[in-house]
């Protein structure tokens, strides 16, 4: 990856209604490569809402957000269907995106390797949450946007995903995740919502 | 971020002095149009006696049915475009409204059929069928908007079936014209204006312009009560806020 | 554009039609199921039989593809891969359109297929009409798929949207229902009836797909 100061996302003024409550407004972000920029505040305080606002997925009522790298998104729904593997699941998104990566090896650098082939709907939360993370390895793209992702991990995959997140940002990516528990890996901001 | 809330400041300013107008001008002429209509016009008994009379309640009523999709079709396209609070306000006020007077077409059309034709609902009559699905589609509509759960999103999804609904509307109209004319309709309403006799045609268009105003000042009250209950909703948002 | 992700959807979709409903088998089973019940109702004189099977098996047709679409972007929006797809950079009313005809392929051209069947039950004459009547049944229930996923897409993420679904799609398959019963009944090439039920149809592939994915950004939002 090219190292630039370029900032990998910029955002400011965002603001958002829900019904009629304000959740928040006037929240600013510029995350430069090799950033990890931490989200926090109570349940309910809108941290899931910014973190789609900056994903796309949710119009802000106002501000302007400048996302000019591709990034890879990790919801609270890992979007894997009930009849798909991990294997397959990697397989499709790696269609769908054009990457060319070694699946099996992402497997296993996931610890997946056992559950490679068990249908979705079988997988446990955990190895729901291990198959969706495997998607960021699928594509390089210097832009993480992680919510709540130590939900349903037991020690060992906090301990890997803390690993592929720190390797990411010594690679010049960055992240941006909201979370209630200690990073695991070096952060840079917190914002607390 | 509330800008948007100075229009609808002049709104409420502007209904306050023009929906009382409404009401009073149109119930002055739909007064006028039914006692023509009831009292003065002579019957025609080829159109079935007296029983025609409810023309000046039916037809009416079938222009505002027609009138008010288009007008809730507009409001839906003016808010996907500019995102203008007011017209997704005109939206929801007008989608009950026109909802009522489609359903006042059809039950006028049906209680018209029953001397005329020997039956209540005539499945060849083109207009019938094509306000019987006219009143499917605001019913779509209201149904949808209630069951998004802010108000935001029932504005979307309602601003995209309006306008899905109007883009079909002349392609539903010409499939039940020509469904129709092949099981040559015996149709007896002939109330396309101009080839109406003048006796009918003065009360029709005054009654016509009554439930005209009528829907403008019941749609501008509607439109009130939703300003405020959004601005009552907002402000107690803001208090819980502190 | 770049195809890949379209093409993946589709897939995707098919995959899931075929694995999630037993495939082409439930919907056929209510097709079934439904057109069985008429005679049962209205008695056996095979001359009604006769005169209303077409329309029977219309209306088995719209009714089967409403109950298959209720979970066509419901389950995407419920276990979040709606948000993926609306993150790939493809156009979303592609994806939507590749979607909707997945689930044509796998719920609604099976059904057109089983159509001559159900027409010899209705005690229709077995000529070759019965196999122009299935590309008729084909080209309209693509029409049926397709607004009914306008419907599918505007309550993916209400409750029961199933009956909503319905009263949403109810007056927009009109046409469909009209033109396809026209073209059959005024035998085939009369009328100009096919034509307009092809023009119906490709009127809804143009149309309704980039209504699915005003929609879906709203479900997703």
């Amino acid at each position: 990856m090219t190292v630039s100061t370029a900032p990998l996302l910029s955002a400011s003024g965002l603001a958002i209604l829900r019904g009629e409550r304000v959740l928040f407004r006037g929240i600013g972000l510029k995350l430069l490569p090799g950033e990890a920029i931490v989200l926090r505040g109570a349940n309910g305080a809108g941290k899931t809402t910014l973190l789609r606002m900056l994903a796309g997925l949710t119009r802000p009522e106002a501000g302007e957000i400048a996302r000019p790298a591709p990034h890879h998104w990790i919801g609270h729904k890992e979007g894997i269907k009930p009849q798909e593997t991990p294997c397959s699941h990697l397989a499709l998104w790696a269609k769908a995106w054009g990457s060319s990566a070694n699946i099996p090896e992402i497997l296993e650098k996931m610890a997946l390797t056992r559950a490679a082939d068990v249908p979705g709907r079988y997988l446990s939360a955990g190895q729901r949450r291990r198959t969706a993370f495997a998607r960021l390895l699928l594509e390089d793209r210097p832009l993480w946007l992680l919510d709540e992702p130590y939900t349903a991990l037991d020690a060992a995959g906090k301990t890997l995903l803390d690993q592929v997140i720190s390797g990411h940002l010594r690679t010049n990516g960055a992240i941006i995740a909201s979370m209630h528990d200690t990073a695991g890996f070096p952060v840079t901001t917190e914002v607390t919502l | 971020m509330w800008s948007a809330f100075a229009n609808p400041h002049k709104f409420l300013k502007f209904s306050a002095v023009a929906a009382p107008l409404f009401y009073g001008a149109g119930a002055l002429c739909i007064l006028w149009g039914l006692w023509q209509g009831l009292w003065i016009v002579p019957k025609d008994e080829y159109q079935g006696g007296d029983i025609m009379r409810v023309m000046f309640i039916h037809v009416p009523a079938a222009w505002l049915a027609m009138a008010s999709y288009s007008a809730l079709a507009v409001a839906s396209f003016v808010w996907f475009i500019w995102r203008h609070e007011l017209a997704d306000i005109a939206a929801k006020a007008i989608a009950p409204l026109g909802a009522v007077w489609t359903a006042l077409c059809l039950a006028t059309g049906a209680i018209w059929g029953k001397p005329t034709w020997g039956t209540w609902w005539q499945w060849d009559d083109a207009r019938m069928m094509s306000v019987l699905f006219l009143l499917f589609l605001f019913l779509g509509y209201m149904a949808l908007r209630a069951s998004m759960d802010s108000r935001q999103k029932a504005a979307r999804a309602g601003a995209i079936l309006a306008m899905v609904g109007a883009i079909n509307v002349p392609l539903i109209k010409f499939s039940v014209d020509l469904f129709t004319s092949l099981h040559q309709p015996a149709s007896v309403i002939t109330a396309d204006g101009p080839k109406m006799a003048a006796v009918y045609l003065t009360p029709l268009l005054i009654s016509g312009l009554g439930h005209g105003l009528l829907f403008g000042g019941l749609v501008m009250t509607h439109m009130r009560t939703e300003i405020r209950q959004r601005r009552i909703a907002r402000l107690t948002a803001q208090a819980l806020e502190g | 554009m770049n195809a890949a992700p379209i093409w993946a959807a589709f897939r995707q979709a098919f995959a899931e039609a075929w694995a999630g409903g037993a495939g082409a088998l439930l919907p056929l089973g209510f097709l079934g199921g439904a057109a069985v019940l008429v005679p049962l109702g209205i008695g056996t004189e095979s001359s009604i039989l006769r005169a209303v099977g077409p329309g029977i098996i219309w209306v088995a047709l719209a009714l089967s593809s409403l109950v298959t679409l209720e979970r066509i972007f419901q389950a995407d929006a419920e276990d979040g891969t709606l948000d993926l797809w609306l993150q790939t950079g493809a156009p979303m009313a592609a994806i939507a359109a590749a979607k909707t005809l997945a689930h044509w392929l796998a719920a609604g051209l099976p059904l057109a297929l089983a159509s001559p069947l159900l027409a010899l039950m209705f005690q229709a004459q077995a000529s070759l009409d019965l196999i122009a009547h299935l590309g008729l049944y084909a080209l309209g229930s693509l029409a049926f798929f397709f607004w009914g996923g306008v419907g599918a897409a505007l309550s993916a993420t209400v409750r029961r949207g199933g009956l909503l679904i319905s009263i949403i799609a109810l007056p927009l398959y009109v046409p469909t229902a009209i033109f396809g019963a026209l073209a059959m009944t005024g035998g085939i090439g009369s009328d100009g009836a096919p034509m307009l039920l092809a023009a119906s149809t490709l009127f809804a592939c143009a149309v309704a797909p980039y209504a699915m994915a005003a929609a879906l950004r709203l479900a997703a939002d």
